[in-house]
């Protein structure tokens, strides 16, 4: 038995034209097509006393909402197509690691770092949505404008700081699992793995309270 | 002493120097926040929230030194 890790390395599945399509990617389309099946199964017949799908679909659209109106402290229904989005998609993708013989995408640097620049950009287009474009630029030249730098940098840092910290605790996790696999044996592993599912709904509940921070403080008037 | 072997000595180093800040301030982080838990029970939801977003913060302090230490070892650019 070889033991073969490599973090940082991409698995590529088949080349579609000249792009070449790795594993995430194709994991990534199954997501979504899961999550559009259930959410068109879930409002298709939608009623006022509506089946279990759609009440667990409202519950947790509902559950979601409060969180991020609890955050913000403003309507959060403007928001909430991103914000949800990002937090069901992060536990679909934290969560498919546990299937056989799926890699969860989001152990694989690409993903994060897309999902930390639609945050990135969001948060900018709400600024500039919600407050005007002279009044979010001036924002950046506060408290003074010889800082300007600075508040530019801090955008850049706190999106990879976000990548970083979503890529860093899913691949550690599975790199944890491997390496306990190798060195203990087959049985070993099934707590750290449990301890894998909470870490993996809790990195994406941090993920999206985060968008939501960022997306708050540029929202709303100081 | 080749440079992989300096890299895996500095990738062991910053992990176990890296994570003991870290676990300083997150068991500091959440004594006080339980302290705050037991004297305002109401107060729990906004403060666990509060928590988990801190911790997170705390926690990328160790993950910096955890994605250093990955570099040394698979995307070091001295080694060919």
């Amino acid at each position: 038995m070889k033991l073969q890790l490599h973090p940082l390395q991409t698995e590529v599945l088949f080349h579609l034209g000249p792009v070449p399509v790795s594993n995430a990617v194709v994991t990534t389309w199954v997501i979504i097509a899961v999550l559009v099946a259930l959410s068109w199964l879930a409002t298709r017949h939608a009623e006022v006393r509506g089946g279990w799908l759609q009440s667990t679909v409202e519950v947790t659209v509902e559950a979601i909402a409060d969180q991020v109106k609890s955050v913000i402290r403003a309507d959060p229904w403007p928001y909430l197509p991103l914000l949800g989005t990002l937090f069901i998609y992060i536990v679909f993708a934290n969560l498919s690691g546990v299937l056989p013989g799926v890699v969860a995408p989001t152990a694989h640097i690409e993903t994060p770092a897309a999902l930390a620049l639609i945050v990135l950009f969001s948060v900018q287009f709400f600024g500039i949505k919600e407050q005007g474009l002279k009044a979010y630029a001036e924002r950046y030249l506060e408290p003074n404008p010889l800082l300007l730098p600075l508040n530019l940098l801090s955008q850049i840092t706190r999106s990879f700081s976000m990548m970083v910290r979503l890529f860093g605790n899913m691949m550690s996790h599975e790199f944890i699992i491997a390496i306990i696999l190798f060195l203990a044996g087959l049985f070993v592993p099934v707590p750290f793995m449990l301890l894998g599912i909470l870490i993996g709904i809790i990195q994406a509940f941090i993920f999206t309270v985060l968008a939501t921070v960022y997306v708050g403080g540029a929202v709303s008037a100081t | 002493m080749t440079v992989e072997m300096l890299s895996i000595i500095g990738a062991a180093i910053a992990v176990s120097v890296g994570a003991i800040g870290p676990a300083f301030a997150e068991g500091r982080a959440i004594a006080a926040a339980m302290e705050a838990m037991a004297r305002q029970p109401e107060a729990s939801g906004t403060i666990s929230r509060t928590l988990f977003v801190g911790l997170a913060m705390i926690e990328t302090m160790a993950i910096y030194c955890l994605v250093v230490a990955l570099l040394l070892l698979y995307a070091n650019p001295y080694v060919h």
